[in-house]
């Protein structure tokens, strides 16, 4: 029989017996980033394609939660920081190799980026929005047209917003469970589901809900792909990335993993979408709000099960 | 300049000096540590062996902390020490998902804290605290980079292994077997 | 105590002690008349040992030991767990002895610390470490392994004893030890290769199964086979710096003293037995040295004395019970008055110059002003001596001015010594017994005592014998103590920071007993000895390959009831309230504790079961 114990020392709270010093403000700021990232990606893509009047709510309404979303984000990012009064040493420096400051400097550009992509659509949306100073006014006009400009590096920067949210977590190869380059794609995809599912919620036409529908599928079926991708590179790794993968069949996630996110969040909606494709009647909204717990409870389990994976002891 | 710790894993008796030393010398707040005693017992009774070992910070080569601290804050150190500045970090706590020793803490102030080979003794010529009171000598301190230095001496003379080197970081604290 | 010397005379004070404090309070007592001072660290720790020694060499292996560790080629520690017990010289000198390539050979059915490092490890079945010792005996005689010319010279009752040990071959041993043979043979081989730098280390805490001064003696014959004493890697011969003493009026001669309380028993205890003053405490026909009031420093005896409900009764018969502590303890829970003393950071103490390899001198100062009200121990017994009209025997108004009258006549100053505080001195002797030197030891034949004629005298076996003892009946198992280098006994308990270090202690299991029992890792179990007592609060199981399984292991000091420790409180388990059963050794009255067996309670006991 094995044992290994601490003499002395260690017990350190939030270290031992496991790591646990992120709580819900991480997968929190990941879901919500993630789910950023999908809108505006679903967003810029349309404009540059010219569809943005025939998407009304992938372009115009559904970006106008995104604002919030970020800035709700930074703030749960914000809670998890334990020396908050020093936050703002964050924008001193840039940190090529840390993802943690490439995040902070994607959201510098992709927040305000996303607030005036909301504000060039805040009058078609609302009629009665009045800009009152002539500066706003002006403004306003040149962004209206210029959203093309606009849409190329949002889009760019909410590819990298959502594979960033991935590889915060990937970076660490201290986390086995964490380790891996699939992490940032699985991410991205995860991500563009939920803004897809977003879109549905908030799209009133039913083509839109169809296109966005399609493209929702199809994303499922990759992220299926790439979670099975992730077990099977684990189970080939080495022993502290099977013990991760175990976490998960068989240990102790597995029920929450396989209910909540793979039956629950992506088999299932996938399942309804494809009915209501082939013209079944499906409140899109159950569907959608599937995607959406799944995509959260998704991060949380992540950053929880991760946390738990080590090297020793 | 490259300093480094080689602790003989033979002679440690687990006495925890030099968690005591540390905690003490650092003002570190009681419930927390920079460093500690591990023990491992192999084997099947009668035939079992224990491995008791110090451990603490191994102020890697290539140090995850530094790499992922998005402030700066977790820096290389002349004779690469590995430090927090705390008046740069933000306790993201990205240093502590990053160690493959959990060799990091969040202290309650704040910031994120952890041993740093007693910098200010070593600055003075003398060795860390923990090295310095205890009582089987086991631990050796030096630079690796001078050949007539203790620790070379004795990392040449013996044998010995470092801890979950496949994470990579290569650490410089290195267990005599 | 003015009250108690009337009534009773002043013989019916009693100290019981610890550490440097108790010098203040001996020297207080014994200007008040009575010689009635005592220390566990006699008849529950290294009392038989010490016995032992004397009965063979003539002298005790003193306190720190005189081992020379450092140069040993081969160290066999019986059931002494150097590193675990932190008796810090010795654990310096094991370190360089196993830098130098020394062999250590440990017997302990325990895989202590010391045990991993060792070459050779024996398991032995508790209780029976006499027949392994015995037989190595044997094997040292009959193989002609043993140091002839030093037996010749220096030893008498080598016949006697060769005789004695013929039947106690390694087979026979190996059927009550369960070592083997084979493994006794050559353990017994090392030790002679590597003799006389050989030690077989006496141990400290030696009270275990009442027959410890015969084990020690064994022990002590093994060193004398091996030609050890008096050799370098063996046991050197000490020299010290005599401190002059600090002028004072000859002490009262007491009326009465602990050695009367004896009636007979325990002829050759050279110091006294804390136990048979804790009897004499309690009011009995026939009691006629009745002791009525006691000082008690730096010793928390309410965790420290076996038989627990002895103690409660002579305590609740005193007229006055004092305690002098640096900390609480339970002890304190118990007494009339508390006496804060300040800890050794924080005072001047006596010189120390106890004899060892070199002749040393060494100062111990303040390093902080003392906190709160507390003050040193010779601050304490002046003051209480002052009211009690015995000023004269503490002629001084500051304790420096002792210390500077005692450095000026060895050529110093206390100025001098606080800045360098430790003087060295070169040995006007040598450390070894020269060869061709006609050495003489301290028995009074000048020879080692083979076969003890003292013991004879007394009735007692003349050459150890072994003995069976109790085992375990089936669900049983033995309890076995011991220390954790993270804790001072149980003093240091409800100090914060080393509760962050360890805060509780384990019942180390085998992992076939937990299975057994369905134990798992971390689980919380009661224990109950074999007389019924449950211990006090719940211990979490250790599942563990180091220990065999017939015994389990508990580290002492923890388990505490005093609520007021709030740290301390209601945290492991108490080894000494599972100490009902106590073997004394008749030799000298040390308390044999190692013969009680517990199993374990799974649920919580109902209240009435507890003691």
């Amino acid at each position: 029989m094995k044992e290994e114990l601490f003499a002395s020392g260690r017990n350190i709270p939030n270290i031992d017996p496991y790591l646990n010093i992120w709580h819900w403000q991480i997968p929190g700021y990941l879901f919500l980033g993630g789910l950023a990232a999908g809108i505006l990606l679903f967003a810029s893509f349309f404009t540059i394609m010219g569809k943005e009047n025939k998407m009304e709510a992938t372009v115009k309404k559904a970006p106008m939660i995104v604002p919030f979303a970020l800035i709700l984000g930074l703030f749960f990012l914000f809670l998890d920081l334990k020396h908050k009064l020093y936050f703002w040493q964050l924008y001193t420096t840039v940190r090529y190799e840390s993802p943690m400051s490439w995040g902070a400097w994607v959201l510098m550009g992709i927040t305000p980026l996303s607030i005036l992509w909301a504000a060039s659509y805040v009058r078609e949306l609302f009629p009665k929005w009045d800009w009152k100073y002539d500066i706003l006014k002006k403004s306003e006009k040149w962004l209206i047209a210029n959203r093309i400009l606009m849409a190329w590096p949002m889009g760019a920067l909410a590819v990298i917003l959502g594979i960033y949210t991935g590889i915060l977590l990937s970076a660490f190869n201290a986390r086995p469970l964490w380790n891996t380059s699939i992490l940032g794609p699985l991410f991205l995809v995860s991500g563009m589901s939920t803004g897809a599912a977003v879109i549905m919620l908030m799209s009133k036409d039913h083509k839109e809900k169809k296109i966005i529908g399609r493209i929702d599928i199809l994303l499922i079926v990759v992220e299926l792909f790439f979670i099975i991708h992730l077990f099977m590179g684990f189970l080939a790794g080495s022993e502290v990335q099977i013990n991760a993968a175990n976490l998960f069949l068989g240990g102790k996630f597995t029920a929450p993993f396989f209910a909540f996110v793979v039956i629950l969040g992506l088999i299932f909606p996938a399942v309804l979408e494809i009915f209501e494709l082939k013209g079944y009647k499906v409140p899109i909204v159950v569907p959608a709000v599937l995607i959406l717990l799944g995509g959260l409870i998704f991060r949380f389990l992540m950053v929880e099960a991760g946390q738990i994976t080590r090297y020793l002891y | 300049m490259r300093y480094a710790m080689a602790i003989d894993t033979r002679k440690c008796v687990g006495c925890s000096d030099c968690v005591v030393a540390c905690q003490t010398e650092n003002n570190v707040p009681v419930g927390f540590c920079r460093d500690w005693v591990v023990e491992v017992v192999d084997g099947t009774y009668p035939n079992v062996s224990i491995e008791l070992r110090t451990e603490r910070c191994n102020h890697c080569d290539n140090s995850p902390c530094v790499r992922c601290c998005p402030t700066g804050a977790s820096h290389f150190e002349d004779g690469g020490i590995v430090l927090v500045d705390h008046n740069k970090c933000i306790g993201c706590g990205a240093c502590i998902q990053s160690c493959p020793y959990d060799a990091r803490y969040s202290h309650p102030d704040g910031y994120v804290d952890k041993c740093t080979f007693c910098i200010h003794r070593v600055r003075e010529g003398k060795n860390p605290a923990c090295v310095s009171v205890c009582p089987t000598s086991c631990m050796h301190f030096g630079d690796l980079d001078d050949p007539n230095s203790e620790i070379v001496n004795v990392l040449k003379n013996r044998k010995f292994k470092s801890l979950a080197p496949e994470a990579g970081t290569k650490p410089q604290i290195f267990y005599l077997v | 105590m003015k009250e108690i010397a009337e009534k009773n005379g002043p013989e019916s004070m009693a100290l019981f002690n610890h550490g440097s404090s108790g010098r203040y309070f001996t020297q207080l007592l014994n200007a008040f008349g009575s010689t009635n001072i005592t220390a566990p660290s006699f008849a529950q720790c290294r009392g038989p040992r010490d016995t032992g020694f004397e009965l063979t060499f003539g002298e005790s292996v003193s306190s720190p030991e005189v081992t020379d560790i450092r140069d040993t080629r081969c160290l066999v520690l019986i059931g002494s767990h150097i590193g675990e017990n932190m008796h810090n010289g010795q654990v310096q000198e094991m370190s360089e002895a196993i830098d130098k390539g020394a062999t250590i050979i440990t017997v302990d059915p325990r895989l202590s610390t010391a045990a991993s490092k060792s070459k050779y490890w024996l398991p032995i079945k508790p209780s029976t470490d006499m027949a392994l010792l015995l037989s190595w005996i044997h094997v040292l005689i009959y193989d002609d392994l043993y140091n002839k010319e030093y037996i010749a010279k220096y030893a008498e009752g080598l016949d006697e004893l060769k005789e004695h040990i013929r039947s106690f071959t390694p087979e026979w041993a190996y059927g009550i030890t369960t070592i083997k043979p084979e493994l006794i043979r050559n353990t017994a081989r090392e030790m002679a290769n590597a003799a006389p730098a050989t030690i077989i280390h006496p141990g400290r805490h030696t009270t275990w199964y009442g027959d410890d001064v015969q084990r020690s003696r064994a022990i002590a014959i093994l060193n004398a086979l091996l030609g050890s004493w008096g050799n370098r890697g063996g046991i050197f011969l000490k020299e010290g710096i005599k401190v002059p003493e600090f002028p004072r009026p000859e002490y009262p001669k007491p009326k009465w003293s602990w050695q009367d309380t004896l009636n007979g028993r325990y002829p050759l205890a050279k110091e006294s037995i804390t136990n048979t003053i804790i009897e004499a405490s309690i009011p009995a026909e026939g009691n006629t040295h009745q002791i009525k009031g006691w000082i008690v420093s730096g010793s928390n005896l309410v965790v420290a004395i076996p038989m627990k409900e002895q103690l409660m009764k002579a305590m609740q018969s005193l007229d006055l019970l004092v305690v002098v502590d640096t900390m609480p303890m339970e002890i304190t829970g118990f007494a009339d008055v508390v006496l804060p003393e300040c800890t050794y950071l924080e005072r001047y103490d006596d010189l120390r110059a106890t004899a060892h390899r070199e002749p040393t001198l060494a100062l111990r100062m303040p390093a902080v002003e003392p906190m709160y009200e507390t003050k040193p121990a010779w601050w304490i017994a002046k003051q209480i001596g002052e009211r009690l009209g015995l000023g004269a025997y503490f002629n001084f108004t500051d304790f420096k001015e002792v210390l500077d009258w005692q450095l000026k006549q060895l050529g110093l100053s206390l100025n001098e010594m606080e800045r360098i505080g430790v003087k060295k001195y070169a040995r006007k002797t040598s450390a070894y017994i020269l060869p061709d030197s006609d050495h003489h030891f301290k028995t009074a034949s000048g020879k080692i005592q083979l076969s003890s004629k003292e013991l004879e005298e007394f009735g007692f076996d003349a050459m150890p014998k072994y003995t069976a003892h109790a085992q375990p009946e089936e669900g049983f198992y033995r309890l076995i103590y011991g220390r954790a280098p993270m804790h001072t006994f149980s003093r240091t308990a409800n100090n914060r920071n080393l509760v962050a270090l360890m805060p509780e202690n384990a019942v180390w299991v085998n992992p076939q007993v937990a299975e057994l029992w369905g134990l798992k890792k971390d689980q919380y179990v009661w224990l109950k000895n074999q007389d019924g007592v449950v211990s006090n609060f719940s211990v979490k199981v250790r599942v563990t390959e180091r220990i065999r399984w017939d015994s389990v292991y508990i580290v002492h000091g923890f388990g505490h009831h005093h609520k007021p420790l709030t740290y301390a409180f209601g945290r492991g388990v108490n080894d000494t309230e599972l100490i009902t059963n106590v073997m004394t050794d008749p030799i000298m009255g040390g308390t044999g504790m190692r013969g009680n067996f517990v199993t374990f309670l799974t649920d919580e006991p109902k209240k009435e079961a507890k003691l």
